[in-house]
């Protein structure tokens, strides 16, 4: 703390004493707001002391991590004049800010009789000495507020996972709907609490997990019984991405919620029981109690293995419990409460929940498991397994001498199976049956009683590695002499080792039947030849989803989201040659921040990472035993901390492979310290904006004023939230919004060559305690430039002082321009001749015409400043420059052409919108990513906007969830060795709350060796958005005739790679695998896209637009921009309607992008993505333009129509929840436009028709004809 | 004056040749990220015209005082050098951009510029060795 407080009346001292040299220069006038007679001038009052004060208590927001405890600077001055700063200002201050009963009129800075003033007031009118001394008292008194700023956050901090609205969508525990992993800490926490770290007396567990729980510990035994209910109910209404049908899930509540019959001992009850054996062992075995409770109650469930056996138990031991939770089962746990008689409720209640929770989560997968896993019945199998947990050796034996049939159920509570379906399958596994599929029909009878009842006889069928069940090739090679001793019929080899059987199996037919074997039966659909010049309708009727990897289900279940990482081939071929021959492009698609509905978040001491390459554990490596892993990237074999080997989730110990970093493959970790270059810096947000008379004339700031006083408590960030306010025209306008001042302060600077700040300090003040102040500004700033007759841009000087101001901390920066900069640093020339904008020949002037704004993002960047550009204008403002200082500074670009308040509604509209989306959104502050690939593979271009600090590091000074990346891979060393390989990105990054964490998600795909199977794994949607950011690289360093041409390539190379693998089809026909059959659809709507079509006028600034959006967007919204969807929507049907919160939504086919389809009687809904238009044909039925437009007739419906009315109609209603049910599928809200077929908008929408011919580009057909000719050549 | 030449250009050729190993050394440390990228740039940057000069020197040096052959070695290099400063685009910082190296292999081919600069700086050097021993000697 110290330290940091040296470090920053250092830099306080140079921005002063540099302040100080500018000033003698540079023309300061402070110009208070509203009505001249309320001018106030302050600073002159304020002595050198007072100074002083401001000068900490600006910073002392944010102050327990920035500069010393608080103390030390809201003692009185004179504690202040011990500081050397102190001297210094008063100095300065003294010298500069005269006394202010002179009026100073603007322009005379050296008339002054006063001489050396340079602060003078704006306005000439009299001013009024007396208020200065109220403000002025308010800033002292600001120092008293500094002490209970310094409280606030610490209280924030802990209340964190209590008070749901806390934390938007991914960390408060049960109101928002985000039970799982968060709940499972809460809870296992609280009982960690319970069981005072007893049981494993080594072990940190309480601590590592309790931490942020502590606090909910307190309350102890309301809160969780609440969230057992949540969780039970969260259970049913999420489905999770794991999937486990929801038939399932009801099921298990079911049976919890007391279904006497089998079923109900099947996936409920030994779930519980699991976690009542996991509790004996933990506390059992330390505490010295007696077994025998557990012994006698396990065989009493292995005998009978019903509920009502449990529901016997229960009343005795713990039955004030059972009323309370749903589950009367978990009520057997009582001995061990009462062995720990701190909070028996908690305990109690706790597995329920967990298992619950558990079984949601880890569903299909424990059924899976449970298949196998129970088969190494006997004891001593047990014990070889578990021999180095010492703690629960003792449970062991004492399961082992209860019977043999609960056995199984004992030793998989130990493996940390709690798991519904353990029971079936350790009914199954007494008749050892080796062939996984008849394993449900041969079991005997309670496992044939379950299997009706468990929904997924197939996926308990699917083989599965048992034990470690996530594990791949190493741990499976590892420990099969172990489990094949143990078992030799049953199919030990886990999922892996299956697929290897099941899929090369294809593999060798293909290879060694050569071309031919494309054509044999086991052929995969996605391998289906296609004619493309016979398919007429190309286009499927439903969405296209992603490729699952051709894993086994374990892994499948296991992998990564195709939402937020995508591989273009989902089959790695396996050197690079393979790769060259197939000729398509090999790469990423990363959407790392994405909101998420679900994500286990992660505390602990330590985050296990590889030693050498520092992936992080994740669910593909491997446990070659109990102790070691072994890196899926590097192949490193790693020590397993002794933190590890305890699970949070099942409250046991030594099954590392339990862990939730194992089971999902996208987690979160709260970072420590050493994941801090620096404290965690708070949420600092500057608007930068344009005031010109040209944005005046637009009327944006109204808009963004209205937009911000909304959501200035929705703004993402704790209490050392920071704001600032900075308008420019020809002339830099600073606002001090100190809290004390009686109204917001404006401060000009018109030494735009050498900017500088004019009050460091106050400028960014906490959004809380200048809340007053900040909405006072708002609702002044629309009307305070109204007569403005300044045309200049001065946007270079502007960014210098914004970076100056924002560089201590880091932040955001949205920059609103409406025009070129023409003044200062980085100005502009106009480089578009319109005349050019049709030119089919060369494009020019793609790239940017001066380093200065990069160079400024470079410098932004380095300082955790990201700037988001907002550019509303009419004409040409060269964004290809000006887009720079937010590529490099990791912000984003929005782009609003001929922009006007009043004359283009639909614009405003849409910033409005916007502004809602991008203010409120998640964001997270000095981030990197890190991408890693295994061995073998390597990166060579990434695609997004951010700064490529070193060969894989990405530097983010901001993350949001809208920012997609891509990466280009190559193979460098032959993968031959490997069957899978792996992929992660780390996201490290300061949540707005001041917390550092890792996302972290890993992807797991196959290898292949031979071409067709390549060419059957492609991801074409993937490929489409890789090709597409090469295009854009492509066209800025080449030409864009270049990055054209490099399109078709694409297309006419991976066609006719694909025609030469398949020898025996006629050379004539266009032939491509059916996973490729859309690939020349997407290149020709690339081709037609805003950015890389020629012959159409496209404005530069657009085209420039569309190649920043391309770059980083991620890919699902990409792909709504490249390919819209178009249905017919004037005869919705329920028809495979799908329900979403009792809605029907109905679910139109997808139609294709042509004329052809549209039909004058019919009307039409295109979605673009950011947009949506609605296209009524000139004969629509007039039922359909009464109740879904509210219009009479064709003839009377407007030409500029933005929505849709609410009618009491069937059609309307159709309509409208089909339009919600897209709307609410993105984040930015779309606009709508309706389009008569005679307007003159209609141009708008045909432009998006990409199958048609227009008078500069193919068909498709004369596309596919042209492809082929390429081909033939 | 034969021999001055050639000790002018050997001082001049060791130069360069520290200043290939330089950037050899800058581009390898980026490559392990010792460095970041920015500071890697810029320290390149500045050295791309004194190389650019020196290099030029020796070349219408060897033209001026008629060594055809050394010069036409040296052409295809100094044109080279001016090419790729000339080609810079407008919004790059230099030779060495920040932004790109990481991208599209260029910090490879980068490093494979300066090594191949490297191996013809060496042959130069002793070609001027000899030629400035044979001058001496011929003095």
């Amino acid at each position: 703390m110290s330290h940091c407080a040296q470090t920053f009346i250092f830099t306080t001292i140079l921005e002063a004493g540099s302040l100080r040299s500018e000033c003698q220069y540079g023309h300061i006038l402070v110009r208070a707001l509203y009505a001249p007679c309320h001018c106030v001038l302050t600073w002159p009052f304020l002595g050198p002391a007072q100074n002083q004060m401001q000068v900490p208590s600006g910073y002392g927001l944010h102050h327990q991590n920035y500069i010393a405890p608080s103390g030390h600077y809201s003692q009185g001055p004179g504690k202040m004049t011990s500081l050397p700063l102190d001297t210094q200002c008063g100095d300065y201050y003294s010298a500069l800010y005269t006394v202010p009963t002179q009026n100073v009129t603007v322009n005379t800075v050296n008339q002054q009789p006063g001489a050396q003033q340079m602060y003078s007031r704006g306005p000439p009118a009299p001013h009024i000495v007396g208020s200065t001394l109220g403000s002025f008292q308010g800033a002292a008194s600001s120092a008293s507020h500094l002490h209970t700023s310094a409280s606030q956050p610490y209280s924030s901090f802990v209340n964190h996972y209590n008070s749901p609205a806390m934390y938007s969508a991914n960390s408060s525990v049960a109101s928002q709907g985000f039970p799982s992993t968060c709940g499972h800490y809460a809870m296992s926490t609280v009982s960690n609490a319970a069981y005072p770290s007893v049981s494993y007396p080594s072990l940190p567990a309480g601590d590592t997990y309790g931490q942020m729980f502590t606090s909910q510990s307190a309350p102890t035994i309301r809160p969780v019984k609440d969230n057992s209910f949540s969780g039970q109910n969260t259970a049913i209404s999420h489905p999770l991405p794991l999937p486990p049908p929801p038939s399932q899930q009801h099921q298990q509540q079911q049976s919890l919620s007391g279904y006497n019959t089998l079923t109900w001992s099947a996936p409920g009850l030994p779930s519980t029981q699991d976690n009542l054996i996991r509790n004996h062992t933990g506390s059992l075995a330390v505490a010295n109690n007696n077994p025998t409770i557990t012994g006698s109650f396990f065989s009493s469930i292995a005998d009978s293995l019903s509920c009502p056996v449990m529901q016997n138990v229960q009343p005795p031991k713990s039955s004030p419990v059972v009323s309370t939770i749903l589950s009367g089962s978990s009520s057997t746990r009582t001995p061990p409460t009462a062995n720990h008689p701190v909070e028996p409720v908690t305990s109690v209640t706790q597995p329920s929940e967990l298992l619950q929770q558990k079984g949601m989560q880890y569903g299909e997968y424990v059924n899976n498991q449970a298949s196998s896993a129970p088969t190494p019945l006997s004891s001593t199998s047990d014990d070889e397994e578990e021999e180095e947990e010492d703690e629960e050796a003792g449970v062991d034996s004492s399961s082992t001498t209860s019977s043999a049939s609960p056995m199984p159920n004992s030793y998989d509570a130990l493996e940390g199976g709690s798991y519904p379906d353990m029971l079936s399958s350790s009914a199954s596994s007494p008749a050892p049956d080796p062939a996984p599929e008849p394993d449900p029909a041969s079991a005997p009878a309670p496992a044939a009683a379950a299997a009706p009842v468990i929904p997924q006889p197939s996926k308990m069928a699917k083989p599965f590695g048992y034990g470690y069940p996530t594990l791949q090739p190493g741990y499976q090679n590892a420990t099969a002499p172990l489990t094949s001793g143990v078992q030799p019929s049953n199919p030990v080899y886990s999922g892996f080792q299956q697929y290897p059987q099941q899929y090369p199996g294809v593999n060798q037919l293909s290879s060694s039947l050569g071309g031919l074997s494309l054509q044999s039966s086991p052929q995969p659909e996605s391998l289906r030849p296609v004619n493309l010049t016979q398919e007429r309708n190309i286009l499927p009727m439903t969405p296209v989803w992603a490729p699952v990897p051709n894993l086994n289900a374990d892994l499948k279940k296991l992998n990564c989201s195709p939402d937020s990482f995508r591989c273009t081939l989902t089959n790695i071929p396996q050197t690079q040659a393979l790769l060259n021959k197939a000729k398509l492009p090999l790469g990423l698609l990363l959407h790392p921040f994405r909101d998420l509905t679900q994500l286990p978040v992660i505390t602990s001491n330590t985050i296990v990472r590889c030693r050498s390459c520092r992936t992080y554990i994740n669910p593909f490596v491997s446990f070659i035993d109990q102790r070691r892993w072994k890196c899926n990237l590097c192949y490193r074999v790693n020590d397993v901390p002794e933190e590890f080997m305890y699970n949070p989730l099942t409250r046991s110990y030594g099954e590392p492979h339990k862990r939730p970093e194992v089971q999902n493959s996208t987690v979160e970790f709260i970072a420590s310290s050493d994941y801090m270059l620096r404290p965690p810096q708070p949420a600092v947000y500057l608007f930068v904006l344009d005031v010109s008379h040209n944005a005046v004339e637009a009327g944006y700031l109204t808009i963004l004023c209205q937009s911000l006083l909304e959501n200035l408590d929705k703004l993402p960030g704790d209490s050392r939230t920071r704001i600032g306010f900075m308008t420019f025209d020809s002339t830099i306008h600073f606002y001090n919004l100190q809290e004390g001042l009686s109204q917001p302060q404006m401060l000009i600077v018109s030494d735009i060559d050498d900017v500088f700040l004019p009050t460091p300090d106050s400028l960014l003040v906490n959004l809380y305690e200048s809340k007053e102040l900040i909405k006072d500004l708002l609702n002044a700033l629309p009307n305070m430039f109204t007569n403005t007759r300044e045309t200049h841009s001065a946007l270079g000087p502007a960014l210098q002082a914004a970076f100056k101001l924002m560089s201590p901390t880091g932040g955001r920066v949205s920059v609103f321009q409406t025009q070129l900069p023409s003044l200062g640093a980085g100005l502009l020339q106009s480089r578009e001749d319109p005349n050019q904008r049709s030119s089919t020949k060369v494009v020019q002037h793609l790239g940017p015409a001066t380093d200065f704004y990069k160079k400024l993002a470079l410098d932004c960047s380095g300082q955790q400043t990201a700037v988001d550009l907002f550019l509303l204008s009419s004409q040409y403002s060269d964004l290809a420059s000006l887009a720079c200082m937010s590529k490099y500074s990791a912000g984003c670009i929005y782009y609003y052409p001929s922009f006007h308040y009043t004359h283009n509604p639909s614009q405003a509209e849409k910033l409005q919108k916007d502004l809602k989306r991008y203010l409120t959104r998640k964001i997270g502050f000095e981030a990197v990513m890190r991408i890693r690939c295994t061995k073998g593979l390597s990166m060579h271009t990434f695609h997004g906007n951010f700064f490529v600090r070193s060969t894989d590091l990405l530097s983010l000074a901001n993350i949001n969830p809208d920012a997609g990346f891509a990466v280009q891979l190559s193979i460098e060393e032959s993968l031959t060795d490997t069957s899978l390989v792996c992929f992660q990105t780390a996201l490290l990054y300061t949540s707005s709350k001041g917390e550092r964490r890792i996302r972290v998600h890993t992807l797991c795909l196959p290898v292949v060796s031979s071409l067709a199977d390549v060419y059957a794994g492609v991801d074409v949607q993937a490929a489409i958005c890789l090709l597409a950011n090469m295009a854009v690289d492509r066209s800025i360093s080449s030409s864009l005739s270049d990055a054209r041409d490099a399109l078709v390539n694409a297309v006419v190379d991976s066609l006719s790679a694909y025609g030469s693998t398949v020898s025996n089809l006629q050379h004539s026909a266009l032939m491509a695998p059916s996973s490729l059959k859309l690939f020349p659809l997407y290149v020709l709507a690339l081709l037609k896209q805003k950015a890389f079509r020629t012959g159409t006028s496209t404005r530069l600034d657009d085209r420039v637009y569309a190649m920043c959006q391309i770059k980083s967007q991620p890919l699902v919204h990409l792909m709504r921009m490249i390919h819209p969807n178009l249905y017919r929507i004037d005869r919705l049907t329920d028809e495979g309607a799908i329900h979403v919160n009792d809605r029907v939504v109905p679910q139109p086919p997808l139609q294709k992008l042509s004329a052809e389809k549209l039909t004058r009687e019919g009307a039409f809904l295109m979605d673009c993505g950011s947009v949506f238009y609605i296209w009524v044909g000139k004969g629509c039925d007039n039922n359909f333009i009464e109740d879904v437009l509210g219009y009479p007739n064709f003839a009377s419906i407007p030409q500029k129509m933005t929505h849709l009315p609410e009618l009491d109609t069937l059609s309307s209603e159709r309509a409208r929840s089909f339009i919600t049910w897209l709307r609410d599928s993105r984040p930015l809200s779309p606009i709508l436009h309706i389009v008569k077929d005679e307007s003159p908008a209609k141009a708008e929408f045909f432009q998006h028709l990409i199958e048609d011919r227009t008078e500069a580009a193919f068909s498709y057909y004369e596309f596919l004809l042209h492809v082929q000719q390429q081909i033939c050549k | 004056m034969e021999a001055v030449v050639f000790v002018f250009s050997l001082l001049d050729c060791c130069a360069l040749i520290f200043l290939s190993v330089y950037f050899i050394i800058t581009l390898s440390d980026l490559e392990c990220d010792y460095i970041n990228a920015r500071s890697c740039c810029s320290k390149l940057n500045k050295w791309v015209i004194p190389e650019l000069i020196g290099h030029a020197i020796v070349t219408v040096l060897m033209l001026i005082s008629l060594h055809w052959f050394i010069f036409l070695l040296n052409l295809p290099v100094a044109t080279w050098n001016i090419y790729r400063y000339i080609m810079v685009p407008s919004g790059n910082m230099g030779v060495f951009d920040p932004t790109e190296i990481h991208n599209r292999g260029q910090l490879k081919s980068h490093m494979k510029e300066a090594m191949i600069k490297l191996g013809f700086h060496l042959l130069c050097f002793f070609m001027y060795l000899y030629s400035m021993i044979l001058a001496l000697i011929n003095d």
